[in-house]
């Protein structure tokens, strides 16, 4: 049985005018199925109101479900006496960085949710300094967050949920606000985690390189999941991506076609550099 | 402009005072201010400006970067200072038309100054050589007692330490509005009183519905990272004192056994 299992999850709000008179149900989402081994790294895209980030706040607890259910580590998400424990196994990484950010100083905000735990002082210590060094943080312990570039925040965030020994990380569009430069640190620090550390991974996102990497990706629509596999698999099918109004990557693009014309290149280089690279290699041997 | 409230704000520097226990500076802090206004005399304050200066010269922060905490309430200084120059009774030196400057108004109106800047100095002090985080921690831990009161000290203090987090967050928005509002003719700077506070409506309309929106998503991270009020909660860094800390107290003492001795024995207040 899976880390994250969920059964015909659906979550509906009542749409209401200005004066605050309902106007109609929404159904944000609708019937979600999905489960994820221990260890997997899966994504979800979508565009905006596809109901992705609705759905990632459900695993923890912080919405709850109109129908269906959501099980962590086995626990049901939708018992009061379990909301800790299920906080505690699948971590939230948000959208903002400034907004998720308690301390003053960056260690002190990494040991805050181990605070919460009521995890012994020594320990936290130690907690503190493996989950920076995980991110590659470790040197800015001392410095205070504002004075962080935005890729350096969310990483911070990242070791902040990780000092909480969770068995899986939840991040909800962690890039959304970050220069590209950033985005490729937060990813690069998540791709760690899933490798190296073994957790499972649930990234939420509207960029399509960031899932290159991802073991599987679904795909959501309306609060339904449109489409899912592989990343290979879900970016062969670039019309029906461009129906869901999604934007594949350029790399991608260039590569089926290159291969199209019998030049063989991998399908799922990210970055220009490393398709330019590819492709000198193939080219001039 | 906004950026130069330095109060609220920590100032990061490896420093004897800086590593002092928190309960040791609100204790100083308060002291200090207690003794300001009981010394009112020359000898009070040369000797509150003396500590003071040893004070800011312990932390290592540039002087400069202290003063400018003093900008923001240069206004309020100036106020006391008029009203204090020009209403007190006594001995006419100056006529201006109907203001009367007195002798005595000056020497108050002075003493005034100096005691408002030496009071936001050291409240600086404080603010500047503790983290947000350790200051409500050694508020807490001092204030524990009114738990028993049933007062919630516990959320108090995180709700301080969070507005204190967010002050710099919070300024650079205001900048931001304020210059987009500019940008589309607002004008903030000319016109009567009314004018100006009407022009800063379209400012702080956005800057509090931006401010909710922040608590709102704050509220969730905290709850996901397993935030559930003070109870079973652990400390990262405990308080507990050590040899600097009981020095310090030991010079605390020995400054006010000096300013006691010195009023009894001397007559200098």
């Amino acid at each position: 049985m899976g880390i994250i299992r969920t059964d015909k999850l659906a979550y509906e709000y009542i749409r209401r005018d200005e004066e605050g008179n309902p106007e109609g149900i929404t159904r944000a989402i609708d019937g979600v199925s999905i489960d994820i081994v221990p260890g997997e790294f899966v994504a979800i895209l979508g565009h905006n109101g596809s109901g992705k980030s609705t759905f990632a706040k459900h695993i923890n607890s912080i919405l709850h479900a109109t129908e269906g259910t959501v099980w962590v580590d086995g626990k049901d998400v939708a018992d009061p006496d379990n909301v800790w424990d299920v906080r505690q196994t699948a971590g939230m990484v948000f959208q903002n960085p400034d907004n998720q950010i308690i301390g003053q100083i960056v260690e002190e905000d990494v040991g805050f949710g181990p605070e919460n735990m009521g995890v012994p002082t020594k320990e936290i210590w130690e907690r503190v300094e493996e989950s920076l060094k995980a991110v590659h943080m470790y040197k800015y312990k001392d410095k205070s967050p504002n004075k962080l570039s935005g890729g350096q925040k969310q990483r911070v965030s990242i070791a902040g949920v990780l000092a909480m020994h969770p068995k899986c990380i939840i991040l909800d569009e962690p890039t959304a606000m970050l220069d590209p430069g950033g985005r490729k640190e937060v990813i690069r620090a998540v791709r760690a985690l899933n490798q190296v550390e073994n957790i499972t991974v649930l990234l939420i996102t509207h960029y399509m390189d960031e899932v290159i990497y991802a073991d599987r990706v679904l795909v959501m629509d309306k609060g339904r999941i449109a489409l899912q596999g592989t990343p290979k698999e879900v970016f062969s099918q670039v019309e029906r991506l461009k129906e869901l109004r999604l934007d594949v990557p350029q790399e991608i693009l260039l590569a089926r076609s290159l291969n199209e014309m019998g030049i063989s290149i991998p399908e799922n280089i990210l970055g220009v550099k490393e398709m330019a690279q590819c492709i000198a290699q193939e080219y001039f041997g | 402009m906004l950026r130069d409230i330095t109060i609220g704000q920590y100032y990061q520097e490896d420093s004897v005072i800086h590593r002092l226990d928190p309960r040791v500076k609100l204790a100083g802090t308060v002291l200090y201010i207690v003794l300001l206004f009981a010394f009112e005399g020359i000898f009070g304050y040369i000797m509150a400006a003396l500590a003071l200066f040893i004070v800011v010269k312990l932390t290592r922060i540039p002087f400069k970067y202290m003063i400018r905490g003093l900008k923001p309430v240069v206004m309020i200084l100036m106020i006391t200072v008029f009203f204090n120059l020009f209403l007190t009774p006594g001995q006419v030196l100056v006529v201006l038309w109907k203001l009367t400057i007195t002798k005595e108004g000056i020497i108050i109106a002075g003493k005034m100054a100096i005691r408002l800047c030496l009071l936001i100095i050291s409240a600086s002090v404080m603010t500047l050589t503790t983290t947000p985080n350790q200051l409500t921690d050694g508020l807490e831990k001092s204030m524990g007692f009114l738990n028993k009161a049933k007062v919630p000290v516990h959320e108090i203090s995180m709700m301080m330490s969070i507005a204190l987090r967010f002050i710099p967050i919070l300024l650079e928005e205001t900048d931001k509005i304020m210059k987009a509002q500019i940008a589309r003719g607002a004008d903030f700077e000319t016109g009567g009183l009314i004018k100006r506070a009407k022009a800063l409506v379209p400012l702080l309309v956005p800057l509090f519905i931006a401010a909710f929106r922040r608590a709102n998503d704050l509220a969730m991270a905290m709850e996901a990272r397993c935030y559930r009020g003070g109870d079973g909660r652990t400390k990262m860094k405990p308080l507990i004192y050590k040899k600097e800390d009981r020095i310090a107290y030991a010079i605390m003492m020995g400054y006010i056994l000096i300013l006691l001795i010195a009023r009894v024995v001397c007559g200098l207040r």
